[in-house]
């Protein structure tokens, strides 16, 4: 097989043009254009109902488009549809795994889908339930795993056919904080190791530990892409003052606020103050003869850059 | 686990066409693989149910209700032959039903719902048209033993005349699929559980056994009943059963219909259940 040579930027993994997904004439996914370099951590980030979901099934060569273009491989999913799976590993956002089986022979019927041999499936699926940390559990029945665990066989599941790209569609949504470390730890060796993530997610942290580039998606549109950090600084100040006066009083003392700082957000629960210096706005706050009741000084984040492109924030 | 190799695009999309071609030509045999390992976490109640079933049915009415039958109308009770001879067909086609009856119904809402594993499937190179002809061929592979186990007690019971009437296994397997595939094409388009599942149970398979000619010739039937046995599947392979074993006699071109009609069911009803398949999954 051919090597790539030192010098050529490598084609991207996945080109999408200008795509749509229509249902019923409700636009789910409205025109969006992105691409994802090979080896690259790409995260869609947008709340609930954004469309990332239909954007991932349409990657996964699993839901017809309804225009544009998109190109996996370089191949067409209306055409290549299990060429392209073949390549893929697609963690889903609820899973799916068969609770008439075992653990293990979750992992055994599902590389047979690749059609992998038995005995290089049997041994990809012993290395694989050391990679989960699930080694102890190959026995057991789905239904008696804890949600990480499921969680994790659904990746080890993703990963029997040693896949190309990684789809992930909110992973760790719903579990555990300790949960979502280890799952964090893993997909991070997985990256570490060059297999091409792609995720979806509405958690920002999420978004910032686990994501080279992402896009902002909000109603089916692309509202910025970037690196985190670099959306962080385009769209966000240094520095979030969240100060609380009470859900009564919150947006009467919100209007008073404006113009201390870059820019004022009120919430229902609290008032944002976005500035290089939190610090500093807190004391200005003071000196006006305002007390807040609870007050605390951040750096920016994704929710932030979310808030300013959308006015929404991204859990609501 | 190793890192990724360094490939070239061109080498990337080999392989991918490449991977594609195994799931193309096998996928459906891939799936009936898990569906059969599926089927042992049952495996004991399938088993039993297998043995059971023929044991009980022919003790009952071959043994019980043919002592009765034939004490009042003789040896030849019914179209020539004792009770238990006539009434056999039609019990081993019912053992095929029931098999279909079960594993066409929970099972399709199950992997579309309950536990999606269809979309599981999907998601790994598998289509829609693969995951129908998967579920087929593992529901044949439950349903050819359980036929031949029942034809076993029936032979040991001396309820089959005659050796050509081993037949019976492949008619009761046609007559059974062709019920089943039409459940199929229905449970596929299921949504919402509303009870659909019973009303299965209640006013097709339930109605069908009782009025296929199954324990009474379908002619003892008023006509205005009897139009439930010509649309019935299982009535065509109970007649086409006694055909075969005990030489019942009828016109050579009913004889075609009863092969034609559940064939001609099966070819129908598994078209549309992989056109419903392939919509369903692609959401």
């Amino acid at each position: 097989m051919a090597r790539v040579s030192v010098g050529i930027v490598p084609a991207p993994v996945i080109t999408a043009s200008a795509l749509t997904k229509t249902y019923k004439g409700f636009s789910a996914v409205d025109g969006i254009s992105f691409e994802v370099a090979p080896g690259e951590s790409f995260g869609l980030l947008g709340p609930n109902g954004a469309g990332k979901s239909t954007t991932m099934r349409m990657v996964g060569a699993v839901s017809t488009r309804t225009s544009g273009e998109l190109a996996i491989l370089g191949l067409d999913p209306d055409q290549y549809g299990p060429e392209i799976r073949s390549q893929l590993g697609v963690v889903p956002q609820s899973d799916n795994l068969d609770m008439e089986l075992r653990v293990r022979d979750n992992l055994i019927v599902y590389g047979r889908y690749f059609g992998l041999p038995r005995a290089q499936v049997a041994k990809r699926a012993d290395e694989l339930l050391e990679f989960a940390q699930l080694a102890d559990r190959a026995k057991s029945k789905v239904d008696d795993l804890s949600g990480g665990m499921k969680r994790r066989l659904t990746i080890a599941r993703a990963l029997i056919n040693d896949p190309r790209i990684l789809l992930l569609d909110e992973p760790t949504t719903g579990l555990d904080p300790q949960a979502r470390h280890i799952l964090w730890d893993r997909l991070f060796r997985l990256k570490e190791q060059g297999t091409t993530l792609v995720l979806t997610t509405h958690y920002m942290d999420e978004a910032e530990q686990l994501c080279d580039r992402l896009v902002v998606v909000d109603k089916g549109r692309i509202m910025a892409e970037g690196s985190p950090a670099a959306l962080i600084r385009e769209y966000s100040s240094r520095e979030v003052l969240e100060v609380r006066f009470g859900s009564e009083r919150n947006e009467a003392l919100g209007e008073q606020l404006a113009g201390i700082g870059d820019r004022v957000e009120v919430l229902p629960d609290r008032v944002l103050i976005y500035s290089s210096n939190g610090e500093a706005v807190l004391e200005r706050i003071t000196q006006l003869g305002h007390e807040p009741i609870t007050s605390l000084v951040r750096r920016s984040s994704l929710e932030d850059v979310f808030l300013r492109l959308t006015g929404r924030t991204l859990v609501e | 686990m190793s890192g990724q190799e360094v490939l070239s695009d061109a080498a990337w999309r080999e392989r991918a066409l490449a991977g594609g071609v195994r799931p193309r030509r096998y996928g459906s045999w891939y799936v009936a693989e898990h569906r059969i390992r599926s089927m042992r976490s049952y495996g004991q109640t399938i088993l039993a149910t297998s043995i059971g079933n023929p044991l009980i049915y022919l003790f009952a009415l071959g043994i019980g209700l043919a002592t009765l039958v034939d004490a009042n109308l003789g040896d030849d009770a019914v179209q020539g032959v004792s009770y238990l001879v006539f009434v056999a067909p039609a019990l081993l086609g019912l053992a095929a039903v029931m098999v279909s009856a079960e594993e066409f119904t929970y099972p399709i809402m199950l992997g579309f719902k309950w536990n999606p594993i269809f979309f599981g499937m999907n998601a790994a190179p598998i289509t829609g048209g693969q995951i129908t002809n998967g579920i087929l061929i593992s529901v044949l592979a439950r349903m050819v033993p359980t036929c031949v186990i029942y034809f076993i007690a029936m032979v040991l019971f001396g309820a089959v005349p005659s050796a050509v009437g081993i037949l019976m296994i492949p008619i009761a397997v046609l007559a059974a699929m062709s019920v089943g595939l039409a459940i199929m094409a229905y449970t596929a388009r299921i949504e919402q559980d509303k009870g659909q599942m019973a009303l299965i149970m209640r006013f097709g398979i339930t109605p069908m056994l009782l009025f296929s000619g199954t324990f009474f010739p379908l002619s003892q039937l008023p006509i205005y009943l009897q139009w439930i046995g010509w649309i019935s599947p299982l009535w065509h392979g109970t007649e086409l059963g006694r055909v075969i074993s005990y030489g019942l006699a009828e016109p050579a071109w009913l004889t075609a219909v009863h092969v034609l009609y559940p064939a001609v069911i099966i070819v129908v009803c598994w078209r549309m259940s992989q056109r419903v398949f392939t919509a369903r999954l692609n959401k």
